[in-house]
């Protein structure tokens, strides 16, 4: 007889990106920026509830997989330099 | 960059809160405060149901579910644990939103403060039930349309105003109490940082407004936050050993129907009952000093 050897999954629950899966399915519209307006401010990145603007020398780089469309970036953006566009 | 704004992040993207999510940045914005050295508490509320899909989370620091009710009675006997067996340098933090701090968990709260346990709570107030489906909680502020505070010939939205929680605390004698919004986020995480620097029961109140139960826009979400506080609706303040320090003055404060006509659970309200909510802002205002 087999002896039981645990749940068949995790008891605590694995730290991970994309948690819920490709969360940029669900959005309608989305952020591209103009890096030549860009002033390299941080705001758009400061201000992003889904984590998907990271920070480059050339300026804030989108993760098109699980940026949600919010606009929040480009509303804050000081510069305009930031535009939401139709997917 | 300011020395404030580190880059690791410690929440992970990919989780299921709703676009232009307020709640979701005060938390983002308060681990980067924190640092990787903090085991959190969380009440059941729209943060937990938003980044713990089982077997999966959001989180990158260890985090335990509490059930809505207990998120300070659950950090009260982890930092008890973590003082018995000797462990520095680890601070608990607990996290729960309005209804989990307001309503549900107030007794809670207030005992693990009168006791004077070694934590940080963090309620993010996002006025009502939000995951549940935009019921009122006691933060809802008045005038406010919600599935339980109703508008039509009879009622209006809410009828009372919002509970003083930051004022509750500090009324326990917490050696730091402070509100924060998510459009200052250096204000937030200053502030963070000082809780986590003080010894004792501390408590940070965010203001975080939700797109759809506030009923804006989400990419509007900070411009709402900002001008609760350019307003005087919320106010930005620490209380440090029980002195106050308003740390955001507006230089000018703006008209309130400002920062309600943004928001659709506002827009039934009557010129008359906005000058009302108007003449409770100012007389806020005049008594924390806001100008």
């Amino acid at each position: 007889m087999k002896s039981w050897r645990g749940p068949p999954v995790p008891v605590a629950a694995r730290p991970s990106v994309g948690s819920s899966g490709r969360t940029s399915s669900w959005r309608i519209q989305k952020p591209v920026v103009n890096l030549k307006r860009c002033t390299r401010c941080r705001m758009c990145w400061i201000f992003c509830p889904d984590v998907a603007i990271s920070f480059t020398k050339r300026g804030p780089a989108i993760n098109h997989d699980y940026c949600k469309g919010c606009g929040i970036c480009a509303n804050e953006c000081p510069a305009k330099a930031i535009t939401m566009e139709a997917l | 960059m300011r020395e404030e704004l580190v880059e690791e992040e410690l929440f992970a993207p990919g989780h299921r809160a709703c676009a232009g999510c307020g709640a979701t940045l005060a938390v983002r914005l308060a681990l980067k405060a924190l640092g990787k050295n903090v085991i959190v508490a969380n009440a059941t509320g729209c943060v937990e149901v938003i980044s713990t899909p089982y077997p999966e989370t959001a989180w990158r620091v260890p985090w335990i579910h509490a059930a809505f009710e207990n998120a300070a009675a659950v950090a009260s006997g982890v930092e008890a644990a973590l003082k018995s067996l000797g462990r520095r340098g680890v601070k608990v933090v607990a996290i729960a939103g309005d209804g989990g701090t307001a309503d549900i968990g107030l007794q809670a709260l207030s005992g693990a403060v009168e006791r004077g346990h070694d934590f940080i709570y963090i309620c993010y107030d996002n006025e009502a039930y939000m995951n549940t489906g935009i019921q009122r909680s006691s933060a809802t502020p008045f005038g406010a349309w919600t599935t339980t505070t109703p508008v039509g010939r009879v009622k209006r939205g809410k009828d009372r105003p919002k509970k003083d929680v930051p004022a509750i605390i500090a009324a326990h004698g917490a050696p730091y109490v402070a509100t924060a919004s998510v459009a200052y986020p250096i204000d937030l995480i200053k502030k963070l940082r000082k809780a986590a620097a003080t010894e004792g029961p501390t408590y940070i109140h965010i203001h975080c407004p939700c797109p759809p139960g506030w009923r804006f826009d989400s990419d509007k979400m900070i411009e709402v936050a900002r001008l609760a506080v350019l307003s005087g609706a919320w106010i930005l303040y620490e209380i440090k050993n029980g002195r106050l320090n308003v740390t955001i003055k507006p230089p000018k404060r703006r008209p309130v129907s400002d920062y309600l006509k943004m928001q659709g659970r506002f827009k039934h309200l009557t010129d008359a009952e906005i000058a009302e909510i108007q003449r409770t802002v100012d007389e806020r205002c005049r008594h924390l000093g806001v100008g």
